[in-house]
C-alpha cells in the first residue's frame, strides 16, 4: 500500500509541473505586454517599467518559470495587483469559504442522492422511480446560475425566507480563526451567528448540490439494480431474510463502490467549480474571487487560484483512488 | 419485493439472439428502430427538432425585433402583445429566445466540432500507435483533466479575450480530453480484431486501416458522446456568457440574456425565467437523446 501511494505521488509530479506551466503561461500568452495591459492604456512609462520589474518580466522565460516554481514551493504566490494583499493569504481565506459551502452541499447531495437512488432501485418502475429519475435528468441539465436566480427570486424576494447573498449578516461578528465560519462561530459559542451562517448557506449549497445530487442518484440506482440481480441477493432472499436486511446489509454495501468514486470526483469538481453559484449568490469563495481577479486582470491571483484549485482537484482524485482500493481489496494495486 | 415467480423467470435461460432483432437491417437501421420505441429519447429529439426549427426560421417566427426594443414598453409582464414579456430595454423576450436558438445551435456544433476533431485525432494516434505517442498524449490529457472544466474554460477565455467566438473555442478545447479518452478506448479494442489483422496482412497502409476499418467501428461511442457533449457545451458557453466572458450584448444569446436581466430580477422576473428555461430544455433534449442513442446502439447495456 505504501509503495502504491508513493508511486501515485511520483506520478503526480509531471501533472503538477504541467499545471504549473499552464498557470505560468497564462500571463505570457496574452498578446501584448502584461504590465501595459494590467495598468491600462494611459499608464506612464515609469510605472510600467516598475511593474515589469516587480513581476520579474525582464528575466529570460526559463528563469521566470524556475522562479515561479521556487516561489510555489515556498508557498509564495506573489501579491495581488488590485488589493496589494498576499495572494496565498487571500486565496486560503476564500478557499475556506468554498470548502464550507462545498461540504454542506455535498452532505445534501449525498444524503438525498443516495436515498433517492436506493428507493428508486428497490421500487424499480414505480412512480417514485420514474419521478426521481426525471428529476435527476432535469438536475443534470440545469444551468446552476439560472436555478440560483430563481431561488433568489422565490425564497429571498417573494417569500423572504433566506438572505439573497453573502455569508453572514454585517451586524454579526465572529472571530475568524479557521475562517470556516460555522466552526468559528461554534468555537466562540455564538449560536446566533451559527444559525445566521447556516441561513446564508442554505440557498447556495442547495443550488450547488443539484448536479452532484442528480449524478449520485442515477449512479446509486444503476449500481443497486446491478447488485440486486446478483446470486447472493437471491440467496439472501431464499434463506428468508427480510427485504430491508437484504437491501441495507447485503446490497447497499456492495453497490457503494462506484457511488463513492462519483462522490469523490464531484467533491473535487465542486471545490473549484463553484464559480457560478458563488457569483450568483455573491458568496465570497474561491470561485468568485478568481472570477473577479479574471475580470480585473489581477494575474497573480488568477495564476495562484488556478494552481490551488487544480492541486486540490488532483489530490482529491488521488484520495478517491486510494479509498477505492481500501474499500474493495479485490482491486489490485499496480 | 420479488415473488418466487419473478425469480423463476429471471433464471430461465435467454435465447442467445433476441427474436426481435434476428431480421437485422444493419446497425443504423436497427438503432433507429430501437430509438423510435424509446419515448424519452423521442421527446429529446422533439425538443432538438424545435430548437433547429427556431434556429432556421427565426426571422419568420419572431414577432418582434430581437435587438432593438421599444423603451416605453420596458419590463412589461407577459401579455398578448409580448407573450413572454419584455426586458429592461423593452425588447421582446420571446423574440430574443427564438433568435438565441440559432446561436445555441452554432455554439453546440462548433465547439463540439472542435472537441471532436482534435479529440478523435489524439485518441486515434494514441490508441493505434501506442508506445510513447500514447504516453505523451495521455499525460497531456491528464493535465487537462486536472482542471475543473469551467475553470479551464475561464482560463482560456482570459487568454483569448471575451467574445462568443472565443467562448466556443474554450468550450471546444475543454471537451477534447473526453473524446480523446473514449476514442482511444474503442480504438484499442478494435485494433485487436481479426479484420484489422487481416487488412494488415494484405498490406493496407495505416491510413487506410484507420479510416476504413478502425474509425467506422468506433463511430457509435463517438456519436453518443457528441450528442451528450452538445448539451454540456451549450450549458458551459451560456455560463461563460452569463459571466460576461462569452457572447456580448446586445446579442440574444441565452446566457447573456440572463446576465442582462439579472439586475432586474425583482421588477421583471420573466426576463430571467424564460431564457434559463430555454437553456435547460435544450440541454435536457440533448441529454435525453444521447442517453437514448447509447441504449439503442448497444442494447446489451440496457438490462
Amino acid at each position: 500500500m505504501v509503495n502504491y501511494i508513493l508511486k501515485r505521488l511520483l506520478m503526480l509530479i509531471p501533472v503538477l509541473i504541467g499545471v504549473s506551466l499552464l498557470a505560468f503561461s497564462i500571463i505570457h500568452m496574452i498578446p501584448g505586454d502584461p504590465a501595459r495591459i494590467i495598468l491600462g492604456e494611459r499608464a506612464n512609462e515609469a510605472s510600467i517599467l516598475a511593474l515589469q520589474e516587480k513581476l520579474g518580466l525582464n528575466e529570460p522565460l526559463y528563469i521566470q518559470f524556475l522562479n515561479f516554481l521556487k516561489n510555489i514551493l515556498s508557498g509564495d504566490l506573489g501579491t495581488s495587483i488590485i488589493t496589494n494583499e498576499k495572494v496565498t493569504y487571500e486565496l486560503l481565506i476564500s478557499f475556506a469559504a468554498t470548502l464550507e459551502l462545498t461540504i454542506v452541499a455535498m452532505i445534501i447531495a449525498v444524503v438525498v442522492g443516495i436515498a433517492a437512488g436506493t428507493i428508486a432501485a428497490v421500487k424499480q418502475y414505480s412512480i417514485f422511480d420514474n419521478l426521481s429519475m426525471v428529476g435527476a435528468l432535469v438536475g443534470v441539465s440545469m444551468p446552476i446560475f439560472w436555478l440560483g436566480l430563481l431561488m433568489i427570486w422565490a425564497f429571498a424576494y417573494k417569500l423572504g425566507w433566506f438572505p439573497p447573498s453573502g455569508r453572514l449578516d454585517v451586524a454579526i461578528n465572529v472571530p475568524r480563526i479557521t475562517h470556516l465560519l460555522l466552526f468559528d462561530s461554534l468555537l466562540a459559542g455564538n449560536l446566533n451567528a451559527f444559525k445566521n451562517i447556516l441561513w446564508h448557506l442554505f440557498m447556495p449549497s442547495f443550488a450547488l448540490a443539484t448536479i452532484p445530487m442528480a449524478i449520485i442518484a442515477r449512479m446509486t440506482r444503476s449500481s443497486m439494480l446491478e447488485v440486486m440481480r446478483q446470486d447472493y441477493i437471491r440467496t439472501a432472499r431464499a434463506k428468508g431474510l427480510p427485504e430491508n436486511i437484504v437491501v441495507f446489509k447485503h446490497a447497499i454495501k456492495n453497490a457503494f463502490l462506484p457511488v463513492i468514486t462519483v462522490i469523490g470526483l464531484q467533491f473535487g469538481i465542486l471545490l473549484g467549480g463553484a464559480v457560478m453559484t458563488e457569483t450568483v449568490f455573491s458568496y465570497p469563495g474561491l470561485g468568485r474571487r478568481l472570477y473577479l481577479a479574471i475580470m480585473a486582470r489581477d494575474y497573480p491571483v488568477v495564476q495562484g487560484g488556478i494552481l490551488l484549485i487544480s492541486f486540490c482537484f488532483v489530490l482529491v482524485n488521488l484520495l478517491v483512488d486510494l479509498t477505492y482500493n481500501y474499500i474493495d481489496p479485490r482491486i489490485k494495486l499496480e | 419485493m420479488k415473488t418466487i415467480k419473478d425469480i423463476n423467470t429471471t433464471i430461465t435461460p435467454q435465447p442467445l439472439v433476441d427474436d426481435k432483432f434476428t431480421k437485422s437491417g444493419g446497425l443504423w437501421q436497427d438503432t433507429f428502430k430501437r430509438l423510435k420505441k424509446n419515448n424519452i429519447a423521442v421527446f429529446g429529439a422533439i425538443i432538438i427538432g424545435i430548437l433547429f426549427f427556431c434556429a432556421i426560421f427565426a426571422p419568420f417566427l419572431a414577432p418582434h425585433d430581437p435587438e432593438n426594443g421599444i423603451l416605453k414598453d420596458r419590463q412589461q409582464p407577459p401579455s398578448e402583445k409580448y407573450l413572454l414579456g419584455t426586458d429592461s430595454q423593452g425588447r421582446d423576450v420571446l423574440s430574443r429566445i427564438i433568435h438565441g436558438a440559432g446561436i445555441s445551435v452554432q455554439i453546440g456544433v462548433i465547439s463540439v466540432g472542435i472537441a471532436l476533431l482534435f479529440g478523435t485525432t489524439l485518441g486515434v494516434l494514441s490508441g493505434y500507435y501506442g508506445r510513447w505517442i500514447d504516453v505523451g498524449i495521455m499525460r497531456l490529457v491528464d493535465i487537462m483533466l486536472a482542471f475543473p472544466t469551467i475553470l479551464l474554460a475561464l482560463a482560456i477565455v482570459t487568454i483569448l479575450g471575451p467574445s462568443l467566438k472565443n467562448a466556443m473555442i474554450a468550450v471546444g478545447i475543454v471537451n477534447i480530453p473526453r473524446f480523446a479518452r473514449i476514442v482511444r478506448a474503442s480504438v484499442l479494442s478494435v485494433k485487436e480484431t481479426e479484420y484489422v489483422e487481416a487488412s494488415k496482412a494484405i498490406g493496407c497502409t495505416d491510413v487506410q486501416i484507420i479510416f476504413r476499418h478502425v474509425l467506422p467501428n468506433c463511430l457509435a461511442p463517438i456519436i453518443v458522446q457528441a450528442t451528450l457533449t452538445i448539451g454540456t457545451a451549450i450549458l458551459e458557453a451560456a455560463g461563460l456568457s452569463f459571466l460576461g466572458l462569452g457572447a456580448q450584448p446586445p446579442m440574444p444569446e441565452w446566457g447573456a440574456m440572463l446576465a442582462d436581466s439579472r439586475g432586474y430580477l425583482r421588477q421583471a422576473p420573466w426576463s430571467v425565467m424564460y431564457p434559463g428555461l430555454a437553456i435547460m430544455l435544450t440541454v435536457l433534449g440533448f441529454n435525453l437523446l444521447g442517453d437514448g442513442l447509447r441504449d439503442a446502439l448497444d442494447p446489451r447495456l440496457k438490462e
